[in-house]
C-alpha cells in the first residue's frame, strides 16, 4: 500500500465520507474510490452492495479477484436531553464509534461543563433535526421525559429513515406518548418503530446501567443480520 | 485508548511518516465462527509494535512475525489460519473458524492511481 493512498483513505475517513480501497489480490495493485466517484466506477454495483451492508469482502470480477475494504462513516446518535443518563451514555457511545450529538433547548442542562468534549446543541430538537440529514445511519433517542421536547423529536424521527428510535419512560408514560402521537396523525406502522420502554431488559437502575441497556439495544439493531444468521445456524 | 479501524490506519500513516517500516494486515475472508469480521486491521511497525486485531489474540503473534519479513522484503502475502491443534502447539483459532489475512507493506511515495478520479480503469 502506497503511503499516499493510505493518507487519502485516512483523509476521507476523517471527513466522514464513505470510501472503498480496492486491492487486486493477484497483483497487489490498489486504488481508492471516493464516495463521489462511486456512481461512475466500473465496479459501482458491487461497491453499492457492500456500502449498504457496511461490510468489506472479496469479489470476483471477470477472472480477477478483488478485496473491497469498505469504510463507512460512523453511525450518528442524536440524544435529546442533556440529562444524567446522557452524561453516562456519551463516553460509552464514543467507545462504540457512534457519533453522538446531544440536543436540549434548556441551557441549564446543555452546558459544556456537564458534557466535556461532547457535541452539544442548546436548541429545539426538531429545528436541529430538520437542518441535519437523518438517514439510515442515524439513531434517535429521547431522554428528557418532557413531552414538549421529546414529542417534537419523535415526530421528526418518525418522518425519517433512521434505523432506531428510542424513548425513555415507563410503560404508562410510553402509552400516553403513543396516544399523543396518534392524535397528531401517526399510524400504528409508525409507532411500532419507537422502542419504549427503551433499552434491553437487563434490570438497569443507575444512569450507567440504563446507558448500557440502550446502547445494547442499538447494537442489536445494527447487527440484526448477524443475529439472524446465528439463530439460523443454531436451528 | 479507543481504536476503531479508522484510528488504526491513521496510526499506520503516522508511523510511516516517522520513518518506520510498517505493515498492514487485513482480514479478507472468514469461515465459521471467526472472532473478527472481514475488513478488520492490524498494523505492525518494524519493532513489532502493533495496534488493532485480526483475531481474538490467537494468531496475532504469528502475523506480527510474518510482518517482519514483509517489512524487510516488501512482498505482499496471503496468510491462512485454521483450527488450532492444541497438542501440536500449532498456531490457530480455538473457536474452530478459519481466516485469510492479506499482509502488505506501506510503501514510500505516491501511487499514480491514488484516488485520482477515473484513473482506476486499468484495475477493474
Amino acid at each position: 500500500m502506497k503511503l499516499d493512498l493510505l493518507a487519502a483513505l485516512n483523509e476521507e475517513c476523517a471527513a466522514r465520507r464513505a470510501t472503498v480501497l480496492i486491492t487486486e489480490i493477484a497483483s497487489g495493485q490498489q486504488r481508492l474510490v471516493r464516495e463521489k466517484d462511486i456512481p461512475a466506477d466500473p465496479l459501482r454495483h458491487r461497491l453499492q452492495e457492500h456500502l449498504t451492508l457496511r461490510t468489506s469482502g472479496l469479489i470476483e470480477e471477470g477472472d480477477k479477484q478483488f478485496f473491497l475494504d469498505v469504510h463507512v462513516p460512523p453511525v450518528k446518535l442524536l440524544v435529546i436531553g442533556a440529562v444524567h443518563v446522557s452524561q453516562a451514555l456519551a463516553p460509552m457511545a464514543a467507545g462504540l464509534d457512534l457519533m453522538v450529538t446531544i440536543i436540549d433547548p434548556r441551557t441549564a442542562f446543555a452546558s459544556p461543563e456537564r458534557f466535556p468534549g461532547v457535541a452539544l446543541l442548546a436548541e429545539w430538537p426538531d429545528e436541529v433535526m430538520r437542518r441535519i440529514r437523518l438517514d439510515r445511519n442515524t439513531a434517535v433517542l429521547t431522554l428528557t421525559h418532557d413531552p414538549k421536547i421529546d414529542d417534537r423529536a419523535l415526530a421528526e424521527a418518525l418522518r425519517s429513515d433512521c434505523f432506531y428510535i428510542g424513548a425513555l419512560g415507563s410503560r404508562k408514560s410510553h402509552a400516553q406518548r403513543l396516544e399523543r402521537l396518534r392524535a397528531t396523525g401517526f399510524g400504528e406502522d409508525d409507532l411500532v418503530r419507537i422502542h419504549g420502554p427503551v433499552g434491553l431488559n437487563i434490570g438497569a437502575v443507575s444512569p450507567g446501567e440504563i446507558a448500557i441497556s440502550i446502547l445494547a439495544e442499538i447494537i442489536s439493531l445494527l447487527r440484526q443480520d448477524r443475529r439472524q444468521a446465528r439463530k439460523a445456524t443454531e436451528g | 485508548m479507543i481504536t476503531s479501524d479508522a484510528d488504526i490506519l491513521k496510526e499506520a500513516e503516522a508511523w510511516k511518516r516517522a520513518g518506520k517500516g510498517v505493515a498492514v494486515a487485513t482480514v479478507v475472508e472468514t469461515w465459521g465462527s471467526a472472532p473478527r469480521p472481514v475488513g478488520s486491521h492490524l498494523v505492525i511497525d518494524e519493532a513489532a509494535n502493533f495496534l488493532g486485531s485480526v483475531s481474538g489474540g490467537c494468531v496475532e503473534g504469528a502475523v506480527i512475525m510474518e510482518a517482519m519479513d514483509v517489512i524487510a522484503d516488501g512482498r505482499p502475502r496471503m496468510l491462512e489460519f485454521g483450527v488450532a491443534n492444541e497438542t501440536a502447539w500449532q498456531v490457530g483459532l480455538t473457536c474452530g473458524g478459519r481466516i485469510r489475512i492479506y499482509l502488505e507493506r506501506v510503501e514510500d511515495g505516491s501511487d499514480h492511481l491514488a484516488g485520482r478520479p477515473g484513473s482506476g480503469q486499468a484495475l477493474a
